[in-house]
C-alpha cells in the first residue's frame, strides 16, 4: 500500500472513535432534548411557551400508571434474570458436550427471528385458540370452543416477559459463546475438578465470575429493551392498563395534540424506569456476587449437580421448543384456510395469502435489503476503524466510548419524535438515506457489542510476527487480521442485519412512511390483518436475517475450505 | 454548513412566531389548470393500511390515476392515522411550509377536528371539485359535517361507514336488537360477546352507540361536552357497562385490540356476536375464509351510528393539484361503483343515487351484494356522530373506570 495513501488514512483512523461517537450521540442527544422539552411545557407551535410541571401532574394522575410502571420494571428485571440464569446453567451443564455444539448452530437461526415475529408466533401457539389448544382439543380436554382464559395480555405481563425471555436467551447465549474463549473455561474447570468439584458446579464457580463482566453490557441492553419494548408489549403485553412504553406511544398519537406534553413527560418517566431497572439490577448483581462467594467458600461438593445440570437444559430446551413451535404455528397459519375450532388442523389449505403477499413484496423487500446492507456495511467499517485505532494506540479506549451503547440504553420512544423534528429543522428530506442513518444509530452499537471482544482477544503475536517480517500496519490489517477475523465479522454483520430488519419506529417515523420495509408492511397489515396475513409477513420478516446468519455460518467454510486451521479457529 | 444552519435558525424563528400557512396555489374552480398542473406529480396518499381489500383498491386507483391523468400515486401505509397527523405537526413545528411529505390524508372525526383547529389543513377546495355535485350535498348534510364539525371544504368525502353487528346464524337464533337486549343476551350467553378496548375507534363507537340508546336525551351529545353535566348524562352508560362487563369474554379483564381481532375471535368460535364499522366486513370475512358462511349482519332496532370518512390535503402538501385530482377521481361514478363491489371493497357509496343518470345508477344496480352484506335499505336509520368532544371524554372516562384494575 502506497505511503502517500497511508498518511491521511492514519489520521482518519485516529479520529475514528470521536467521529463515530459524534455520529451516534448527536442524534440521540438532540432527539432527547427536543422530545423532553415539551415535558416541561415547552412546545411553541402548540402554544407551550412557559416552563411548567403541570404535565407531570397530569401524567401521575393517569389511572393505572403505577401498575404500568410496575409491569415495565418487572419485565425489565424478570427477562434478564431468567434468560441469564438459564444461559449460564445451560453452558455450565453442557460445556464440551454434543448438546453445546448443537446449540451453537441453533443459536443463530433463533436469534434471526425478529421480536415481533417471535411474539406473534408465541401468541399463535399458546392463546386459548392457539395451535397448542387446537392440537389437544377436543380429544384430550373435550372442549369444542376455546376456553375463556386470560393467557396472552395477562395483567402482570408474564406472557410478555416469557416472550422476551425466549428471544433474549439466544442473544445472551451468542454473546457468552463469543466471550468464553478468552477466559479459557477448560483450564478453570480443570482446576476446580482437580479439587473434587463436579463439572457443572465447577463451571459455575470458576467460569461465571470471569464471564459475567464480559457480557454485562449485553445484559444491560436486554434490561433496557425489556423495560421499554413497544412491539412485544403490543402483541403480548397487558392492555388494562398498557405498559408504560405503549401508553407513551399512544399519547404521542393522540388526536388531542395537547397530549404531546404528557407523552413527553411519559417518555422521561420511561427513561427513569429503564434507569431504575438498571440500578436495581446492580443490586441484584451485588446480591448474586455475595451469595456466590458464600456458596463457593462453603466448599460443598456433594448433591445438586444433577438438578443444576438438568434445570439449565430443561429451561433452554423449553425456550427452543417454544420458539420452534411458534414458527410452526406461523407456518401453519400462513397456509390455513378456514380453521374452525376445535379442528386439530385447518379444514382447508390455501396459497392465497402467500401469493397476495408475494405480489406486493418487491418494493419493501428491495428497501429492506438496501437499508440493512448499507447500514450494516457502514457499521462494520466504523466499528473496525474504532477497534483498529484502539489496537494501534495499544490501549483500551477511554471510558467515554461506553457512550457508544447509549442508543441501546435510551428507550427509542424517548428520542425518536424529537429526532423527526430535528431532521425537519435541518430540512433533510425523509428518504432512504435518512432511514439508513437512523438504522445506523441502532445497528452500530450491536455491531460493536458483537465484534469488540473477538477483535480484542485476537492473539497479538500474529500481528507482531507480521510486523517483524516488515509488513505495514495496513498490510497487517488486510492480510492478517481481516482473514483471521472473517467469521466474527460475518456474525456481527448478521446480527446487524437482523437489528436493521426489525426496526419499525425508526423506519416508519424517520422515513415518513415513504420508505416501506418488510417490517412496516407487516405492522401496517397486522393492525387489521387476519392471522394468515400476520403469519406470512412475520415469516417474510424473519427470512432476511435467517439468510444473513446462514451466510455468516457457511461463507467462512466455503472460503477456507482448503485451510482446516482457519475453520477450526472459531 | 452555514447555509444549513441559517435555514435551521429561520425555521426556528418561523416556528416561534407561528406564521399562518401559505395561501392556496392550485385553484380547483379552474379544473383544466389543475389537471395540467397535476400531470407528472407524485401524490403521497397517507391511508390506514390494515385492510388488504382497501390496499388493493388504492393500488387499483393508483393505476387508473396514472393512465387517466398521468399522476403517480404512492400509498403511504399507516397503521394509525395519527402517524400522518404527527408527521404534519412535526413539519409545522419546524416551519416546513411547502415541502410537506403528506399530500392526501384519509381522515375524519377527532383527527380532522384537530388538524382544522391547528391550521394543519389546506383549503377550502373540496366543494369546487367537479364530482362534488354527485353528492347532492344540499340534501345530504352529512357530506358537509364531520362529527358535527363543519367541513367547510377542507376535506372531500370518500366512503360511508356504519356500525353493524354480526353473528353466527348457526348458533344464535335471535340476536339482541338493542342495548338492553344485549345485556340480557350476554347474561344467558356468558363470554360470547366483547368489544374493542377504547380508544380503539370501534370500541369508542360502541360506547357512543350505547350512550345514544341509553341517554335520557341525546341532544346534549351533539354539542361540546359540558363538564358539569357529563356525569349525569353518562350515568346510564356506566350502569349498563358495569353490568355488562362481567358477562363479556374474559369477564372484561382484557379487551381485543380492534375489529380484526374480534373477527378472528368470531372465526375461532370464541364469541358468537361481534360488531364492525363496515357493513361489508362479515361478507369479506366469509369470502376470505376467516368466518363461517353462516355469519349474518344486522343493524340495531333504533338504527346505528354512521359517518362519512374524508380525504384532506395538509397545508404544506407539495402535490396539491395531484391530490385534488385523486380526491375527485375517488368521487367518480367509476371509482365509487368499483368500491361498492363486494369482491373489491363492498363499501357503501357516498354518491347520491338521485344525482346520477340512469346509466350511472345501473352500474351500481348491476352489482350483487354478498349474503352477509346489508343493502342500503337494511342499514335503516343512520344515527349522526356526536360532537368529537364526546368521543374524547367517553374514552378518557372509560379508561379511568375500567382501564386500570
Amino acid at each position: 500500500m502506497a505511503l502517500a495513501n497511508a498518511q491521511p488514512a492514519k489520521h482518519a483512523l485516529r479520529l475514528a472513535p470521536t467521529l463515530v461517537l459524534i455520529v451516534l450521540i448527536a442524534p440521540v442527544a438532540l432527539g432527547l432534548a427536543l422530545t423532553l422539552l415539551p415535558a416541561f411545557g415547552y412546545l411553541p407551535v402548540l402554544g407551550g411557551e412557559r416552563l411548567t410541571l403541570t404535565y407531570f401532574a397530569q401524567l401521575f394522575a393517569t389511572p393505572g400508571l403505577s401498575h404500568s410502571v410496575a409491569v415495565s420494571l418487572l419485565a425489565g428485571l424478570l427477562t434478564p434474570l431468567c434468560a441469564l440464569s438459564l444461559v449460564l446453567l445451560f453452558l455450565a451443564g453442557t460445556a464440551g458436550t454434543r448438546l453445546e455444539r448443537w446449540m451453537r448452530r441453533l443459536v443463530a437461526p433463533l436469534l434471526a427471528i425478529p421480536h415481533a415475529a417471535a411474539a406473534f408466533g408465541l401468541a399463535f401457539l399458546i392463546a386459548p385458540s392457539g395451535l397448542f389448544m387446537r392440537l389437544i382439543s377436543p380429544q384430550l380436554n373435550g372442549l369444542d370452543s376455546p376456553p375463556d382464559v386470560l393467557i396472552v395480555n395477562d395483567y402482570w405481563g408474564l406472557t410478555m416477559s416469557a416472550g422476551l425471555i425466549i428471544k433474549e436467551i439466544p442473544f445472551l447465549l451468542l454473546m457468552a459463546l463469543a466471550a468464553l474463549p478468552q477466559i479459557e473455561p477448560d483450564k478453570r474447570v480443570a482446576i476446580a475438578r482437580s479439587l473434587g468439584y463436579r463439572p457443572t458446579r465447577a463451571w459455575l464457580m470458576t467460569v461465571v465470575p470471569a464471564l459475567y463482566p464480559l457480557i454485562r453490557l449485553p445484559v444491560y441492553a436486554v434490561i433496557a429493551f425489556a423495560s421499554a419494548t413497544v412491539d412485544v408489549s403490543l402483541i403480548l403485553g397487558p392492555n388494562l392498563p398498557y405498559t408504560l412504553s405503549v401508553m407513551v406511544l399512544q399519547w404521542f398519537n393522540d388526536p388531542d395534540l395537547s397530549y404531546r406534553f404528557v407523552a413527553a413527560a411519559g417518555a422521561l418517566l420511561q427513561l427513569g424506569v429503564t434507569i431504575a431497572a438498571l440500578l436495581l439490577w446492580r443490586l441484584i448483581e451485588a446480591l448474586g456476587a455475595g451469595l456466590g462467594r458464600r456458596w463457593v467458600s462453603r466448599g460443598e461438593r456433594g448433591a445438586g449437580e444433577a438438578v443444576l445440570r438438568v434445570s439449565g437444559q430443561l429451561g433452554v430446551g423449553l425456550a427452543v421448543l417454544v420458539s420452534v413451535g411458534g414458527v410452526l404455528a406461523l407456518l401453519i397459519n400462513s397456509f390455513a384456510g378456514f380453521w374452525r375450532f376445535p379442528d386439530n388442523l385447518p379444514g382447508a389449505w390455501t396459497m392465497q395469502t402467500w401469493s397476495r403477499a408475494l405480489g406486493e413484496i418487491a418494493q419493501p423487500l428491495a428497501n429492506t435489503l438496501l437499508i440493512a446492507l448499507v447500514s450494516t456495511a457502514l457499521a462494520i467499517v466504523m466499528v473496525l476503524a474504532v477497534l483498529e485505532s484502539e489496537q494501534r494506540a495499544g490501549r483500551r479506549l477511554s471510558p467515554s466510548m461506553l457512550l457508544l451503547y447509549l442508543p441501546l440504553l435510551v428507550p427509542q420512544i424517548a428520542f425518536l419524535f424529537g429526532l423527526i423534528v430535528a431532521t425537519e429543522f435541518l430540512r433533510w428530506a425523509p428518504d432512504i438515506k435518512l432511514v439508513i442513518f437512523a438504522h445506523l444509530i441502532f445497528v452500530l452499537p450491536y455491531t460493536f457489542l458483537t465484534l469488540a471482544e473477538a477483535y480484542r482477544r485476537l492473539d497479538p503475536r500474529w500481528s507482531q510476527l507480521a510486523a517483524t517480517l516488515g509488513a505495514s500496519p495496513w498490510r497487517i490489517f488486510w492480510r492478517v487480521r481481516m482473514p483471521l477475523l472473517l467469521a466474527p465479522c460475518l456474525t456481527a454483520a448478521a446480527v446487524a442485519i437482523a437489528v436493521s430488519v426489525s426496526q419499525y419506529l425508526a423506519t416508519q417515523l424517520i422515513g415518513a412512511g415513504r420508505v416501506p420495509s418488510l417490517t412496516t408492511e407487516a405492522v401496517a397489515l397486522a393492525s387489521g390483518g387476519s392471522r394468515g396475513i400476520i403469519a406470512v409477513w412475520a415469516l417474510l420478516q424473519a427470512l432476511i436475517p435467517m439468510l444473513g446468519f446462514a451466510l455468516a455460518l457457511f461463507l467462512p467454510r466455503l472460503l477456507w475450505r482448503n485451510r482446516r486451521g482457519m475453520r477450526g479457529l472459531h | 454548513m452555514p447555509r444549513r444552519m441559517r435555514g435551521a435558525c429561520s425555521a426556528l424563528l418561523a416556528c416561534l412566531i407561528s406564521l399562518p400557512a401559505s395561501a392556496a396555489t392550485p385553484e380547483p374552480a379552474a379544473w383544466e389548470q389543475v389537471l395540467r398542473e397535476a400531470r407528472g406529480q407524485t401524490v403521497y396518499f397517507d391511508a390506514w393500511a390494515g385492510d388488504p381489500q382497501i390496499n388493493s383498491y388504492i393500488a387499483w386507483a393508483a393505476q387508473q390515476m396514472q393512465s387517466l391523468y398521468g399522476v403517480e400515486v404512492t400509498h403511504v401505509k399507516l397503521s394509525d392515522t395519527a402517524e400522518g397527523v404527527s408527521r404534519v405537526l412535526a413539519e409545522k413545528l419546524a416551519g416546513n411550509e411547502r415541502e410537506g411529505t403528506v399530500d392526501l390524508l384519509w381522515v375524519n372525526g377527532e383527527n380532522f377536528a384537530t388538524m382544522k383547529g391547528n391550521g394543519l389543513l389546506f383549503g377550502p377546495w373540496a366543494e369546487q371539485l367537479p364530482n362534488f355535485a354527485l353528492l347532492d350535498a344540499d340534501r345530504n348534510p352529512e357530506m358537509r359535517e364531520d362529527f358535527t364539525i363543519a367541513v367547510e371544504g377542507y376535506e372531500s368525502p370518500w366512503t360511508r361507514s356504519q356500525l353493524v353487528f354480526y353473528y353466527d346464524s348457526a348458533t344464535v337464533e335471535n340476536p339482541p336488537r338493542d342495548m338492553r337486549e344485549l345485556l340480557q343476551w350476554t347474561q344467558s350467553n356468558r363470554g360470547q360477546f366483547t368489544y374493542p378496548r377504547p380508544p380503539v375507534f370501534l370500541g369508542s363507537t360502541f360506547l357512543k352507540q350505547a350512550l345514544l340508546e341509553l341517554a335520557v336525551d341525546s341532544a346534549p351529545l351533539y354539542r361540546p361536552v359540558e363538564p358539569e353535566q357529563f356525569a349525569s348524562i353518562t350515568a346510564p352508560l356506566w350502569e349498563f357497562l358495569d353490568a355488562l362487563h362481567p358477562q363479556l369474554l374474559r369477564a372484561g379483564r382484557s379487551f381485543p385490540g380492534g375489529g380484526t381481532e374480534l373477527r378472528r375471535m368470531m372465526g375461532d368460535g370464541e364469541i358468537s356476536l361481534a360488531l364492525s364499522f363496515s357493513p361489508a366486513e362479515a361478507n369479506a370475512g366469509i369470502m376470505a375464509g376467516e368466518l363461517p358462511p353462516t355469519v349474518r349482519s344486522y343493524v340495531p332496532r333504533g338504527g346505528s351510528i354512521g359517518n362519512v370518512s374524508f380525504l384532506a390535503i395538509p397545508f404544506n402538501a407539495q402535490a396539491k393539484a395531484g391530490a385534488m385530482v385523486l380526491a375527485n377521481f375517488l368521487l367518480s361514478v367509476q371509482a365509487q361503483a368499483h368500491a361498492y363491489d363486494p369482491q373489491v371493497m363492498g363499501s357503501a357509496t357516498v354518491l347520491s343515487m338521485a344525482a346520477l343518470s340512469a346509466a350511472e345508477r345501473a352500474l351500481f344496480e348491476a352489482i350483487e351484494p354478498g349474503p352477509a352484506t346489508l343493502t342500503p335499505q337494511a342499514l335503516g336509520n343512520t344515527l349522526r356522530e356526536p360532537h368529537p368532544d364526546w368521543m374524547d371524554a367517553l374514552e378518557r372516562a372509560w379508561v379511568e373506570r375500567y382501564g386500570a384494575r
